[in-house]
């Protein structure tokens, strides 16, 4: 079943690009394609394949779609129904397996170990492709599985009319794929291999539409940025192998506790070793989760399609950071410094995302500003080692980010690609079911009581304040001051996209509500921002968690801590629900009542506005130290190096001399005879002489 | 002053050169190359009639005869394909001819 569960996003993935690429190439049979702008009429499809392989009979069948489309754009690909079927199908079905793993898993104990082939075995080196499932993995099956598929089922309406539908299809569930090998996986060799999977997929779909240079620009940016935590990553695996002798989890973690107290001798400076390990591994999830510092590729991450953002940059991918920390929870347990860090980072990160968030005036912007906020929130959990809690937000956060995500595509197509929030106002009559499912996400989002995100965020505010780690009580204030600023701008996004007077009254009276196959993932979705929280409460929190997670998560800081929860001060408990109205009455003045003051605002505190409007200028700065350095360096060495050297000395150099000598000796060739009788002579005068003096034999 | 061998074999031999650097200090006549050859072969003959009065062997002086006939039939035909030539391209400046130039 296990295997099922990993494998049917794959075999739909490869299905959907071999009706890609079949489509393909009989779109364009040799020929290089057309621009992008051309305002043209359905190409021909060609009766017969020209002895391309049909391996679909359902493609002839399709190949005529295209007329019932409007001639002002490419009409879809040939084959995109049952590609987007298919794929849909097997992440349903992979999906519904999930769910029965989790009760299997997470009530039965059937924790599992399902060995699948030996990849490395080199040496001291083994690294088997197998998948284990716990507790925690199961919870992660599910929320990859569910949040897939329903995204799978929304892009079916939202991705209607984009011609490029089956590669779509296919680079999602190939995410899908390459998300739940990272989960399941048994070594921190295969868990890499899922990591960089996301990641390529991640660039695939950020570039999805590849006309456009924005899209290529986000993607190649997503992609280096990740790799700039990746490199942090391997390193980590490098010195988990180093002093463990394994990759596989099992084994680090039997031996973690005897590294403890270690140092690793590096360059003459000597480090605490799991701190050093702990650290570098963390760098990749600053990467991976767009925490601060290697953050600045989240928001660019937006020019990819909607659907892509509620399910790579919202529910699983950004989340593999944190599942990560949860997974090597040993590790981090075992060193302060590193778990210190760990809320520093995610703390910083939840309330600058929040700051920046405030001002953001494209809507997806707003809620990707959010996750990375959510996100910190998570990490601040994390650090202070209460784990499973972490999770449950990750856990609630999918579905209500995802939620606002997909209800954000709703309102783009509704207002016909309009993402500007300044372009919009007076929706919740013209679109009302899509305004009913963000209102419930935000009220999740902002932790307003009874939702998912209520229990997740107060549980982890309440860890912070509780936590033994001296960065807790910075944890703490960060959480609760990051809560008033999200109440503030997602009812910001609430009011001056649904409320008030209709900016662009044109689009907002061709508005429509989505198709029923939008509306049915989002309202699932709902469903789940509410139902995720108060009844799994007992599975992730308190006692409950050390029994529902067993070995799978080190609970040892959370558990120390469960006395000091239960006797919180009652402001402590409250701070983040009295910080969610104080965001909400301001939000409400602000863009309901007084809607002069924002601007007049903005304009008095010019700078500061500015200041986090530009995103606190990190794309600045991180262009002028390292992206134009790079740049200069990679110009360096492409035009003096390998021009002006390589070129210059090896083929250039050679074939320029040839010529050089070749010009001179065909100055011999004068074609006057007489010249050439004097070379004659010459030589024979030159032989002559030889004779005369070496003496003749 | 006796004139011996040596005289008439140094008269050969600058009759000889001059021979040779009239065909290429010349860039204006081809007839001047024809005539040039004339005079190379003029002082071979001229080098093998004194070799011949001075060891007394004939021998010398048939074979001039033969060189002579042959130089006759040579500069026949050299100047039939300079007539020719001359047909062709309306000029026999030597300087015009460098069709081979590479």
């Amino acid at each position: 079943m296990y295997e099922a569960i990993v494998v049917l996003p794959l075999l739909g993935a490869v299905i959907a690009g071999a009706i890609a690429l079949v489509g393909a190439r009989n779109r364009f049979p040799g020929a290089s394609p057309p621009p992008p702008d051309d305002d043209h009429a359905a190409p021909p499809v060609p009766e017969h394949q020209h002895g391309a392989p049909e391996p679909h009979a359902a493609h002839a069948a399709f190949s005529d779609t295209h007329a019932e489309h409007s001639e002002t754009h490419e009409p879809s690909a040939a084959g995109s129904l049952p590609a987007e079927l298919i794929a849909c199908t097997f992440l349903v079905i992979a999906c519904v397996l999930s769910w029965i793993a989790f009760f299997d898993v997470g009530f039965a104990r059937h924790d599992a170990r399902v060995p699948i082939f030996s990849f490395i075995s080199f040496g001291d080196l083994h690294s088997e492709w197998a998948l284990r499932i716990d507790p925690l993995t199961a919870v992660m099956l599910v929320v990859v599985t569910t949040i897939s598929s329903l995204v799978h089922i929304y892009s079916i309406g939202y991705m209607a009319e984009d011609p490029y539908k089956p590669r779509f299809f296919s680079y999602l569930s190939f995410f899908t794929f390459a998300m739940l090998m990272l989960v399941t996986a048994d070594n921190l060799v295969q868990l890499f291999f899922g990591w960089e999977g996301v990641g390529l997929a991640s660039y695939l779909l950020i570039g999805f539409w590849y006309h456009k240079p924005e899209a290529n620009a986000a993607a190649i940016k997503a992609f280096i940025v990740n790799r700039v935590g990746d490199f942090g990553f391997s390193l980590g695996i490098f010195a988990v192998f180093y002093l463990a002798g394994a990759v596989d989890l099992d084994t680090v973690f039997a031996q973690a506790p005897a590294l403890a107290g270690k140092n690793f001798h590096f360059l003459s400076w000597d480090v605490n070793a799991l701190t050093a390990v702990c650290l570098l591994l963390f760098m990749g999830a600053m990467g991976k989760s767009a925490q601060f510092l290697l953050h600045t590729w989240l928001p660019d991450a937006m020019e990819g399609p909607t659907p892509v953002s509620a399910l790579i940059h919202a529910a699983t991918m950004v989340t593999a950071g944190v599942f990560m920390v949860a997974r090597l929870s040993p590790l981090f347990s075992l060193s302060p410094t590193a778990s210190g860090f760990v809320i520093f980072i995610g703390a910083t990160t939840a309330m600058f995302a929040a700051t920046v968030g405030l001002v953001q005036n494209d809507i997806k912007r707003i809620v990707a500003y959010s996750t990375c906020s959510q996100l910190g929130y998570m990490f601040v959990a994390m650090g202070v080692g209460a784990y499973s809690v972490g999770m449950f937000h990750l856990f609630t956060h999918a579905f209500f980010k995802a939620l606002l995500f997909l209800g954000s595509g709703s309102v783009i197509l509704a207002m016909h690609h309009e993402q500007d929030i300044r372009q919009m106002g007076g929706l919740w009559r013209k679109i009302p079911y899509t305004y009913a499912v963000m209102l419930v996400g935000t009220l999740a989002l902002t932790g307003f009581p009874l939702t998912a995100g209520y229990f997740s965020k107060d549980a982890i505010i309440e860890a912070a304040a509780a936590g033994t780690n001296p960065m807790a009580s910075y944890g703490f204030i960060m959480t609760v001051g990051a809560a008033a600023l999200t109440s503030f701008y997602s009812w910001r996004l609430m009011f001056k996209t649904f409320h008030g007077a209709p900016q662009d009254p044109h689009h907002a009276e061709a508005a429509r509500e989505c198709p029923k196959v939008m509306l049915i993932p989002l309202v699932l979705l709902a469903i789940g921002s509410i139902v995720a929280g108060y009844p799994f409460l007992a599975l992730f929190t308190g006692h409950g968690a050390s029994v529902f997670f067993g070995d799978s998560l080190r609970l040892t800081s959370y558990n120390a801590v469960l006395e000091d929860l239960e006797h919180l001060p009652l402001l402590t408990s409250l701070a983040p629900t009295v910080m969610m109205i104080c965001g909400f009455l301001v939000a409400w003045q602000f863009y309901i009542r007084r809607p002069d003051i924002p601007a007049a605002l903005a304009r008095d505190l010019n700078v500061l506005y500015k200041f986090l409007l530009n995103k606190w200028y990190f794309d600045e700065i991180y262009d002028f130290l390292f992206v134009r350095p790079a740049m200069w360096l990679g110009r360096l060495f492409w035009k003096g190096g390998d021009g002006f050297v390589i070129d210059g000395f090896g083929p250039d150099g050679v074939s320029a001399r040839v010529l050089d000598v070749t010009r001179n000796v065909i100055r011999l060739q004068t074609g006057y005879l007489y010249h050439y009788a004097f070379a004659m002579l010459i030589g024979v005068a030159a032989l002559v002489t030889w004779f005369m003096f070496a003496g003749a034999h | 002053m006796t004139i011996g061998l040596g005289h008439y074999l140094s008269v050969a031999a600058i009759l000889f050169t001059l021979g040779i650097l009239g065909i290429f200090i010349n860039r204006k006549n081809v007839i001047v190359i024809l005539m040039s050859i004339e005079l190379i072969l003029l002082a071979v003959n001229v080098n093998l009639v004194a070799f011949s009065s001075f060891l007394g062997d004939i021998v010398g002086q048939v074979y001039a005869l033969v060189v002579l006939t042959v130089a006759a039939a040579e500069a026949a035909i050299g100047l039939a394909i300079l007539v020719a030539f001359f047909r062709n391209r309306g000029s026999i400046a030597v300087e015009d001819i460098n069709l081979m130039k590479g």
